[in-house]
């Protein structure tokens, strides 16, 4: 028993690096852009990441046949969608936390997550949709405006970070 | 701009940032995720214990209760001498 025990944690530890070698570097890519924070300096993502991760490897005998890293860019986003009213800088009472600087900051973190997945992994409208609990004509209007937004960002943050930065240095 | 080119336009924006992984991530989630599997297991085994300790005690009240067999009557006394 406690032999086939080890042998079954081998084979799981076995198979559950070589997916993190093949899929960890595009998840960690995900998890940053959803979080909108920089490539070198993405510590929110990195945590966001290693507890998806963590559940994915918890789970890993229970999966049976189900692709893992559908699995684990699940848990990140529905981990990050959850997490996001107190963690990802949407404070209520406008105490927003230090301004992110990844390509998606301009957009706020529900459309970040939709067009993350919608775009970026290439997840079917009905599936995001199916995944956040919204309609899938909402879905694609979030993409419709997100896209707008991101192409034509709008100008007013922008002077405000800059003289953010001014003030701290 | 229709929406296909904005979309590649924005898909070509994200595919910009390439982040490095960092080298404890792996360790890291073996831990996390190690101590996930350990705590489930706990959880399971003390749910099995739960339900086998009310099992033995249901049996054991049922056995010296036993609540099937009719009560003694109480209203009409029997009947001895007549």
């Amino acid at each position: 028993m406690r032999e086939r025990r080890t042998v079954q944690e081998a084979r799981r530890a076995r198979e559950f690096e070589a997916f993190l070698a093949g899929a960890g570097g595009r998840l960690l890519g995900t998890a940053t852009l959803l979080t909108a924070e920089t490539a070198e300096d993405n510590p929110r993502a990195r945590r966001l990441l290693t507890h998806a991760l963590a559940h994915t490897y918890a789970c890993w005998d229970r999966l049976r046949g189900e692709d893992p890293y559908n699995h684990a860019r699940e848990c990140l986003a529905v981990r990050f969608a959850r997490g996001t009213w107190h963690r990802y800088g949407v404070l209520p009472f406008g105490r927003a936390r230090a301004r992110p600087a990844g390509p998606l900051a301009v957009l706020s973190a529900q459309h970040r997550l939709v067009v993350v997945l919608r775009l970026h992994e290439g997840v079917a409208e009905e599936q995001v949709a199916a995944l956040l609990g919204l309609p899938a004509d909402r879905i694609h209007l979030i993409v419709d405006r997100a896209t707008t937004v991101l192409l034509h960002p709008p100008r007013g943050p922008a002077p405000a970070r800059v003289s953010a930065k001014a003030a701290t240095s | 701009m229709n929406r296909p080119e904005r979309e590649a336009a924005v898909r070509q924006m994200m595919e910009r940032t390439a982040p490095r992984v960092p080298a404890g991530l792996h360790a890291d989630v073996l831990r996390l995720g190690g101590r996930m599997l350990r705590r489930r297991t706990i959880a399971l085994r003390l749910l099995w214990l739960l339900l086998f300790a009310a099992t033995v005690a249901f049996v054991v009240w049922a056995a010296t209760a036993r609540p099937w067999v009719e009560p003694p009557s109480q209203t009409t006394p029997p009947v001895t001498d007549w």
